[in-house]
């Protein structure tokens, strides 16, 4: 399965998770990212490139400047990845409860 | 709404832990997890019905299991072995999906007594590995995102 890039992968590493953690707080530039980590500058914008692909970062022209901001509602899917497979267990488990609620022990 | 069922799943390790509060005696909880029939309803859902070809729910024994959907295609299997099977308090067991590259898994789950009608499971998942344990955790998520995908294409086509 190829969901464009794996937004799973993309958050896996920490670099990109702290420039996600970066961009939460206010739109930034490129350089002004990469100013905040000792990696090489084509490094972090690797990292970025991999973050817009991902639509986890969105980008905003502003004059000559280009402003990544962190694209809220696709995080929140991601913080969330787990809350599928617990309502799937929820539902199979409120199904049990309502099977033997109903269930009468043969004699 | 209050969360009855929960999932902790911590960084970095590769095992889970669900935990559910039941409003059931403990008897029946435990009954629900090792009598064939009632098993087979409680995994059945709308979209798939789930069939135990084998089930001999002992120390030693084994189990085989297959859900169907609607139309009889076989959408999952799975079989594993019984480690150990006490009464009302636990059951060790392993679990395999066939045509899943997510090996085996050891998992022991814990019936505890709360009162006379309320009952706690605790599953504690044990995977191969960290990786293989969080791509489990993403199935149903990226199942959820190919359906919907599935559900717009059927729609979309139907616009045509």
């Amino acid at each position: 399965m190829n969901l464009r890039r794996d937004v799973f992968q993309a958050i896996a590493d920490p670099t990109r998770r702290a420039i996600l953690l970066l961009v939460a707080s206010q739109a930034m530039t490129a350089g002004a990212i990469a100013s905040n980590f000792d990696t090489a500058r084509p490094t972090v914008s690797k990292h970025l490139q991999i973050l817009t692909e991902c639509e986890l970062l969105g980008q905003k022209q502003n004059g000559r400047e280009i402003y990544y901001h962190l694209n809220a509602k696709n995080m929140k899917e991601v913080a969330n990845f787990i809350e599928p497979f617990r309502k799937m267990w929820d539902d199979r488990y409120n199904k049990l409860e309502e099977v033997m609620k109903k269930y009468k022990p043969k004699k | 709404m209050e969360q009855k069922t929960k999932v902790t799943a911590e960084d970095g390790k590769q095992d889970l832990m669900i935990t559910r509060e039941f409003d059931l005696p403990v008897e029946l909880l435990f009954k629900a997890h090792t009598d064939p029939e009632l098993i087979e309803q409680w995994m059945s859902n709308p979209y798939a019905t789930s069939k135990l070809l084998k089930f001999e729910g002992k120390k030693h024994g084994s189990y085989q299991q297959q859900s169907t959907d609607a139309n009889g295609k076989v959408v999952f299997s799975a079989s594993g072995v019984f480690h150990d099977i006490i009464p009302n308090k636990k059951i060790i067991r392993t679990f395999e999906m066939e045509n899943a590259p997510l090996g085996v898994q050891l998992e022991i789950l814990n019936f505890e007594k709360l009162d006379d009608h309320k009952s706690k499971l605790t599953t504690h998942t044990i995977y191969e590995s960290g990786v293989l344990r969080d791509q489990q955790l993403k199935m149903p998520f990226a199942q959820g995102l190919s359906m919907a995908h599935d559900r717009m294409q059927e729609i979309v086509s139907k616009l045509k």
